[in-house]
């Protein structure tokens, strides 16, 4: 658990504090986001809490600890650290830089080398690589190195300062995806700064949105965030898109599905239309058992389903998937429903309508 | 008139080559000067290392005494070798009365003293630019990870600016043997003395010699310093950081570059 207690910042010469008095705690095994506009204290929070930057005033506890009480370097060596450009160590190899923490602390080289190899396994990465240096590697390499860096002397608590803030968007993803499925395995006392809104929704379990000076406006899961933001700060920085980013809250599974307007394949025409009627619209779907086969315009099977050529359904959702792939889906398509599955078997479909009442409602 | 003047240039280079032929042996032979002129460069450019390179660390590595670098810089360039050692003559003469271990206040002392001020600077501009143009990323890293303030600067920061810290030791040192020469002014010995010694009784075979050994070891001290900066300048270190370009840059203007950084604020934990 990390707890900061009226912990301020004014930097040397500044007019106004980097950060006023901020109170906030983070619970053990939860990723917390920092996110606010530039100037708001978010990066200076962070290096606080690993005496990167001394507090002006309050206090600040790991593990019921006093960090005050313990000296700089010794207390970095305990809580992990990765930042946007990874830092790595371009003269030394990658075993060398994963090792950094270990060897300060005095691990045997056994031990040591288990760890790398542990290590190395965890984020996926080639065994292989940990003769090469930095600079051989790709960027996303790099990146995961950084975090197994971080991880090598198996800290509690993490701090990541813009840890994907320089890659693509689509490695960005995907470093997150990772991100989340190494907490799932090591619960992690994680905070985490970022600009990006959307990384910290995707990411946290909680965001702090800060304000310019270190003043908390709000501090809540991303889904109460969207639903209810505190004030017109924070539903301004959460955008105009607030809706959607709700929908990338909530799985396709937790929501129901409808039947859909679908027919059997021998349906006749009294069939078709009625179908149609019951769900307003002009086109129809075909299944056959658990089979979703297609769909035709109702203006095409004038003498029911018997014989109709089927458009396919192009994609197949599963109940993993969020509700804005589903939207992203429904609108894209020529029938406004997303159709869902579990694994090729056919469950339901969810409309343009069904998926703004969950935002709604 | 072209064949004569031919002829003079074949006889001229045959004096030469008798010269380099009979010179070598003895006090006064070349192959005791060239031993001179190294001893008192390598003392000269040992001392300035010894001292300029941990003064321009620990700065680099702090990001304090903005102004002593940038007068560093200034003084560096301004100084004219021949003013230091005239400069250096009386202070070294005095200093050789007043200590008697000083055997004598003319000769090396003072020729290693001009050759010390006139390496220092680029020695100290060199590492403190080296230093702080390590990569902010990597030091905030090192000490993020709990490395302490002296071991970053030791582990980190030396060895990540090797190549523009070595640059600079290669270059003052073929500055340093080709100003040696001047040696030979306060009565030191070293190549200058065939060069000061042949225009005085106008040998224009001694000077050339003089002139082209001192341009021989000069090649050969830049090919031996670019060796030991390759294998001093660790793995993993991109080649486009340890090419010359880095370093380039500051030895053509160091004071730019360190202005630019001057008025950068630096927050750093002491």
């Amino acid at each position: 658990m990390i707890e900061l207690d009226a912990v301020g910042k004014t930097y040397p010469g500044a007019a106004a504090p980097a950060v006023t008095s901020l109170d906030l705690v983070v619970t053990t095994g939860e990723i917390v986001a920092l996110v606010g506009p530039s100037g708001c204290g978010k990066t200076t929070t962070l290096k606080m809490i690993n005496r990167l930057i001394e507090p002006s005033r309050g206090t600040i506890r790991v593990a019921g600890r006093d960090i005050g009480s313990v000296p700089g370097p010794e207390l970095r060596r305990g809580i992990g650290y990765v930042i946007q450009h990874t830092g790595l160590f371009p003269h030394r190899t990658i075993a060398e830089n994963i090792a950094t923490v270990p060897r300060m602390l005095g691990w045997e080289r056994g031990t040591i080398a288990r760890r790398i190899g542990e290590l190395v396994e965890l984020m996926g990465l080639d065994p292989a690589i940990g003769t090469r240096y930095p600079a051989e590697l790709s960027g996303g390499q790099r990146q995961r190195v950084g975090v197994a860096r971080a991880l090598a002397a198996d800290p509690p608590v993490l701090l990541m300062d813009e840890p994907f803030g320089a890659v693509d968007p689509i490695l960005r993803s995907r470093l997150q995806d990772e991100l989340l499925a190494l907490q799932r395995r090591l619960h992690k006392t994680i905070v985490l700064v970022t600009h990006d809104i959307d990384e910290a929704i995707k990411v946290a379990d909680r965001v702090a949105i800060l304000n310019i000076g270190g003043v908390l406006e709000q501090y809540a899961p991303p889904g109460e965030l969207l639903r209810a933001p505190a004030n017109a700060f924070v539903e301004d920085f959460l955008g105009a898109d607030r809706g959607i980013k709700r929908l990338s809250l909530i799985r396709i599974a937790e929501v129901p599905l409808e039947a859909g307007p679908v027919v059997a394949p021998g349906a006749g025409a009294a069939e078709v239309a009625e179908a149609m009627r019951r769900y307003g619209v002009d086109w129809f779907g075909v299944v056959s058992g658990s089979d979703l086969l297609g769909w035709a315009w109702g203006s095409e099977a004038p003498s029911g389903a018997g014989g109709v050529a089927l458009r396919p359904f192009e994609v197949r959702l599963q109940g993993a998937d969020t509700l804005r792939d589903a939207l992203d889906t429904a609108i894209t398509g020529r029938t406004l429903v997303a159709p869902v599955f579990d694994g090729e078997r056919y469950l339901g479909m969810l409309t343009v309508d069904a998926i703004s009442r969950q935002v709604i409602g | 008139m072209v064949a004569a003047k031919v002829g003079d240039m074949i006889e001229f280079l045959g004096d030469l080559a008798a010269w380099f032929a009979s010179s070598w042996d003895g006090d006064t032979g070349y192959l005791m000067r060239i031993w001179e002129h190294v001893t008192v460069s390598g003392a000269a450019l040992l001392a300035a290392v010894a001292v300029a390179l941990p003064l321009g660390a620990w700065f680099g590595h702090t990001g304090r005494g903005g102004m002593l670098v940038t007068s560093m810089v200034n003084v560096g360039r301004a100084l004219p070798s021949f003013g230091i050692v005239a400069l250096a003559l009386p202070i070294t003469i005095r200093l050789a009365d007043a200590l008697p271990v000083i055997d004598s206040g003319l000769g090396f002392l003072p020729t290693f003293v001009a050759l010390f001020a006139l390496a220092a600077p680029p020695v100290f501009i060199n590492t403190h630019a080296g230093i702080r143009g390590v990569d902010p990323d990597t030091v905030e890293a090192a000490r993020g990870m709990g490395i302490d303030g002296r071991r970053v600067l030791t582990t980190i920061e030396l060895p990540m600016a090797a190549a523009v810290i070595m640059y600079g030791i290669r270059v003052t040192a073929v500055q340093i043997v080709a100003t040696a020469p001047l040696g030979a002014l306060v009565a030191y010995g070293g190549l200058g003395r065939f060069i000061i010694d042949g225009f005085a009784v106008r040998d224009s075979v001694q000077i050339a010699a003089g002139a082209i050994l001192v341009a021989l070891l000069a090649v050969a001290t830049d090919i031996g310093f670019s060796r030991l900066e390759r294998r001093v300048v660790p793995k993993g270190i991109t080649p486009t950081r340890k090419g010359g370009n880095i370093a380039g840059d500051v030895m053509v203007d160091p004071a730019r570059a360190q202005w630019s950084r001057a008025v950068k604020p630096i927050h750093r934990e002491e």
